[in-house]
Order: structure tokens, then C-alpha cells, then sequence
């Protein structure tokens, strides 16, 4: 064997060693926090932390106003941010001419993107909350939080559309496919996987968000929740659809956490830590959804 | 070298309709008629006068670089994707022109299939690889899908390879079944005219062997058009050859008088391997 070869060689155990340390400490880094939370905290997690409304006496707060906002407002930001990021995405890929204008909405696009969260706060207060009359509804919170990750997913919906080799394209025009047909059937198919993974990633974001709500004004202090959408009685119609949930006061997680941690009572830090452990939980399980998504759409082309 | 090939240029305008090849054979499906074709500026086809044959496999051939594949994407439209390309002169087909205004180019997409270099299947079964060309026009019945389905592979001669496993991805077919699979999605869609851009460039012998095979029994019902580098190839399956150069249609004629004596000294050059 050469010199050179055996000092490759060297800087190669070198850089391995290296990387493994990096990984290591990161790795270490969170075990701590994660210990030190769990330690604080698991006294506190049982099914009555999770289906107590917050109150004045430490042992007895729980999350179930924060944890059931929380679930609301994901699933309205979910329900408006999703199908605008892929038609947005969509348009922009697979529609738009290449011009000036197109360039510097693109431009803008990823500009938004890395906008401190705070700063589309102040735009859902000034927006939703008081312009649009919405006070500090679900509907407000959501829609800030749309703002917030519409740019991501349409990102990650051209980043997937372009993914997508011409060749699948060309395979469906020479079938005689319209563009629509082309997008809807074959392009976006197969661009699925990614663009769901993108947008678990980007809602799992959103969810331990806190400085944007705050701004908005979400309270701290719900002892109640959102109207159902669904309700059941024993008066006809006997099923009662409403929107009122919509416009009802939230709070979420990430807020009753804060809130609890600026206690001065050592109890309320007991709680603040439960609550950590179930945002981890379900941000965790979101994360955990989205690498099995990747792998399930995996493609080779 | 230069002389020659003005020389050649002018020559070519004995190939147009009415020469003999044209009596030979029977009446022409495409008739391109001064041909030229551009990628912004840049031209890539210069005045190509060529017609092309019914029920008969004609082959394209030239070095890399030519416009071969410009040439036969001019055919079902396929260029149009590019967005730089534009087109002069006129390709007859069915007594229209495809470049003229009111073409439906989905239209003559179904009527002009087209199979390309590397096998491209959707990543989707190879039922629904097969299906997706009769159902963008609308037929969504069980019943017709799956026949369609399985003439189209029988077809292709891959029906006995894959009936058992339709729901399979199309991706765990070998590359030259895959290939098959492709031919038989193109000819779901009930076309006329079938172009291959070097179908069988990605493929091994055997798969190769197996879809010469394929095609000399397609030419019985469709016109073929295949564009190929390699001229056993070009000798063993087409009927008419035509020899491009540098955007120039050098020659055009039966296949067997192409290879035997080249009217040409630069097609002659070509076959016998001196350059290209
Ligand atoms: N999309 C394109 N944009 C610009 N030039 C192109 C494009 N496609 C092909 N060309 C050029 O056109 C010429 C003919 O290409 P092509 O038709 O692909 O040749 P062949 O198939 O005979 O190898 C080449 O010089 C190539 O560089
Ligand atoms: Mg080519």
C-alpha cells in the first residue's frame, strides 16, 4: 500500500470518528432534555391531566381544552393550507409560463418561507382577528398558521412535481393525455408521497407554534371547547351540523406549556412538563407518519 | 467534402412523391413536404421532403445528433413540448396538415403512438399502465377496460408473461417486458401509426430479438417508424431507410438498395462504418 492511499485512509477513520461524535452529542443533547422532562413530568400524565380543563390549583390543570384546540386547529389549518399549497404548487409548476413575474413570485415564495413566525402573528392580528372581524377564533388561528405554512408546502409540491422525470410526462402525452389529465393522473400520483411528507413535516411545524397565536391573542385561560361541528340530541333532525367552533375562542398547547412554565408554583412546572411530553408525542407520531410515508411511496423511476 | 454534400442536397429533390419507391409500395400516410425545424434559433431540420408508407416498417437512420428524434417527434407533435421549438413547411397526414391551426393534437396523439428509448412506464400497475390510455378518453367500463387490456398484451406478446400478475407494479417487469409493456399501452389507444425512438437502445439481445420480432408482425395492421443507430438492425426489420445527416435527409429509399448500393457516397460511407 502507498503513503498517499494509508493517509486517505487515515483521514477517512478520521472523519468517521468525527461524524459519529456530531451525532453523538446531538443525540445526547436531547436525552438530557428528554430525561429531565420525563423525570418532572410523568407524576403528572394520566387520563385526568389529559381531560381536565386548566385551573388555579396546580394539581388539578390539565390539557384537555389546550390539547382538543390544539386538534382543531390543526385540522382547519390542514383543511385550508392543503389544498391551496398543492394548487398554488401545481399552477406554479406545471402551468405558469416562465416569465418576470412568475420569477418574482417564486422568489417571494421562498422569501416567505423564512419570515419569523411572530412577524404573520402581527399579520393575523391585524388581518383575520380585526380586519375580517374573526376575533380570536379558531378560524383566526388557523388562518394564521396557513400563512405561515402555505409557503412550505407549495415548495415542497414543486420540489415533488419536479421530481417527477419528464419521462412520465411524455409517456402520457404521447397517449394522447391533456396536460390536466397528464398533472391529475400521472404527475401528481406520483408526486404524492413527497408532497404528503412535506406537509406533515410542515404541519407538525405549525403545531408547537406559540409566538404567532400569542400575537393573535389566544387566550390562556379556556375552561371550555370549540363547539362540536357534530352534535347529537333527541329532537329532530337529531343530527346538528355547525360551524360555530369555528369562530369560538381557542387555546393550544404550546400556549397552556408557556403559560404554566411562567407560574411562579413549583406544581404548574410538574404540569407545564406533562404537557411537553404530549406535544412531543404527537409531534413525534406526525414525524413518525411522514418517514412512513416516505418510504412507502419510494419510487425508482 | 463540402462540395459533396452540396451536391447531395441538390439531389435530394428526386425524393418526392411520385418516384418510383412511392409506386413500389402503396400510397404514403405521412407526406412531409420541405420540412424544417428549429430549437430557437438554432436549425436542426433543414427542407426534408419524405413520404412514408402504409403497412410498412421505415427506418431513420444517421449519426448521433442529426435530427432523428427531432424528425419523429415532428410526426405526433411531441416537440411541442419543448418550448423552443418551432416547425416550417408542412407534414400531411389523413389530407391535413398536423402543424396547421386547428389540429387537435391529442387527436393525432392517439392516432400516432409513440414508444421512446428508454422504457417509460407509469409507476402504477401494469393494468392501469395499460387502462390510462382508454380511460383520459372516457371509457371507464370494467368490462371494455380488461378486454382492451388483454388484446393490447397479447398483442405485444406479453400476455402469457404477466396475466397472472396485471395488479403487479409495472416496475418489477424486466426492462425489455417493460418495453413490451409500453408498446402495448400505445396500442390500447387503437393508433395507425406507431414511432419508436431507438426502442431497443436500453434493451439486451434477447429483449431486443424479441421486439424486431414483435414489430414485423405489428406492420401487418400499423405503420411503423423507428428510428435506429444500429444498421443490422435497420437491414433486418424496415422496408424504407431513410439516411439523415446534419439535418439533411441524404436518402431515402428501400431498405435492401440503401444497404446493396447506396446512391450516395456519404450513406455509403455511413453503412460501411467509416464514420458516425
Ligand atoms: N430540446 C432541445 N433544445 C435545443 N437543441 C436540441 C434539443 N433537442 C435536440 N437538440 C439539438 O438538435 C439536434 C438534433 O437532435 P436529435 O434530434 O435529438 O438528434 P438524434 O436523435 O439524431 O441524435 C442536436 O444538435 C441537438 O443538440
Ligand atoms: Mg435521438
Amino acid at each position: 500500500m502507498s503513503r498517499a492511499s494509508a493517509s486517505i485512509k487515515a483521514y477517512d477513520k478520521l472523519f468517521q470518528a468525527a461524524g459519529w461524535f456530531t451525532t453523538m452529542v446531538g443525540l445526547f443533547v436531547l436525552l438530557v432534555l428528554f430525561i429531565d422532562i420525563f423525570m418532572d413530568g410523568y407524576k403528572r400524565l394520566s387520563l385526568d391531566f389529559l381531560t381536565s380543563y386548566p385551573s388555579r390549583k396546580p394539581e388539578q390543570a390539565g390539557i384537555f381544552s389546550a390539547w382538543v384546540g390544539t386538534v382543531w386547529i390543526m385540522i382547519t389549518t390542514a383543511m385550508i393550507a392543503i389544498p391551496l399549497g398543492i394548487c398554488s404548487g401545481i399552477h406554479l409548476e406545471e402551468y405558469a409560463r416562465k416569465n418576470k413575474l412568475t420569477d418574482f413570485i417564486e422568489i417571494n415564495i421562498a422569501n416567505l418561507a423564512g419570515v419569523p413566525s411572530v412577524i404573520y402573528g402581527i399579520l393575523g392580528l391585524g388581518l383575520f382577528v380585526r380586519f375580517m372581524d374573526l376575533k380570536r377564533s379558531v378560524l383566526a388561528g388557523a388562518l394564521t398558521l396557513t400563512l405561515l405554512i402555505l409557503p412550505v408546502i407549495i415548495i415542497t409540491t414543486r420540489e415533488a412535481l419536479k421530481a417527477v422525470p419528464f419521462s412520465i410526462r411524455e409517456a402520457a402525452y404521447a397517449l394522447g393525455a391533456t396536460r390536466w389529465q397528464t398533472v391529475r393522473f400521472q404527475v401528481l400520483p406520483a408526486a404524492l408521497g413527497n408532497i404528503m411528507t412535506g406537509i406533515i413535516l410542515a404541519l407538525s411545524r405549525a403545531i408547537g407554534e406559540t409566538a404567532p397565536l400569542i400575537t393573535l391573542g389566544a387566550l390562556t385561560y379556556i375552561p371550555f371547547l370549540p363547539k362540536n361541528p357534530i352534535s347529537v340530541s333527541d329532537q329532530a333532525p337529531y343530527v346538528h351540523v355547525s360551524a360555530q367552533g369555528f369562530l369560538d375562542p381557542f387555546t393550544v398547547l404550546p400556549i397552556q406549556i408557556f403559560n404554566w412554565v411562567s407560574r411562579p408554583q413549583k406544581g404548574f412546572l410538574i404540569d407545564a412538563a406533562a404537557g411537553i411530553m404530549v406535544l412531543l408525542l404527537i409531534t413525534l407520531c406526525m414525524n413518525g407518519i411522514a418517514i412512513y410515508l416516505r418510504h412507502k411511496f419510494q419510487r425508482r423511476w | 467534402m463540402e462540395n459533396l454534400m452540396e451536391h447531395e442536397i441538390q439531389e435530394k429533390e428526386q425524393i418526392r412523391p411520385g418516384n418510383p419507391i412511392a409506386e413500389a409500395i402503396r400510397e404514403s400516410v405521412f407526406s412531409l413536404q420541405n420540412l424544417s425545424s428549429y430549437y430557437g434559433t438554432k436549425k436542426v431540420l433543414n427542407e426534408i421532403n419524405l413520404d412514408i408508407y402504409g403497412h410498412s416498417v421505415t427506418s431513420l437512420m444517421g449519426p448521433s445528433g442529426c435530427g432523428k428524434s427531432t424528425l419523429i417527434r415532428c410526426l405526433n407533435r411531441m416537440n411541442d413540448l419543448i418550448p423552443s421549438f418551432s416547425a416550417q413547411g408542412k407534414i400531411i397526414f389523413k389530407n391535413t396538415d398536423i402543424y396547421s391551426p386547428n389540429v387537435d393534437v391529442t387527436e393525432l396523439r392517439r392516432e400516432v403512438g409513440m414508444v421512446f428509448q428508454k422504457p417509460n412506464p407509469f409507476p402504477k400497475s401494469i393494468f392501469e399502465n395499460i387502462a390510462y390510455g382508454l380511460k383520459i378518453k372516457g371509457i371507464s367500463d370494467r368490462r371494455l377496460l380488461e378486454e382492451a387490456v388483454e388484446d393490447s398484451l397479447k398483442r405485444s406478446f406479453l400476455w402469457e408473461e404477466v396475466k397472472d400478475r396485471l395488479n403487479d407494479s409495472a416496475y418489477s417487469l424486466s426492462g425489455g417486458q417493460q418495453q413490451r409493456l409500453c408498446i402495448a399501452r400505445a396500442l390500447a389507444v387503437k393508433p395507425e401509426v406507431i414511432l419508436f425512438d431507438e426502442p431497443c437502445s436500453a434493451l439486451d439481445p434477447i429483449s431486443t430479438a424479441k421486439i424486431e420480432e414483435l414489430m414485423f408482425k405489428l406492420k401487418e395492421k400499423y405503420t411503423l417508424i423507428i428510428v435506429t443507430h444500429n444498421m443490422q438492425q435497420a437491414a433486418r426489420i424496415s422496408d424504407t431507410t431513410a439516411f439523415l445527416m446534419m439535418g439533411e435527409l441524404i436518402e431515402f429509399g428501400i431498405t435492401k438498395d440503401i444497404f446493396t448500393h447506396p446512391k450516395h457516397k456519404t450513406t455509403e460511407e455511413y453503412i460501411t462504418g467509416r464514420f458516425g
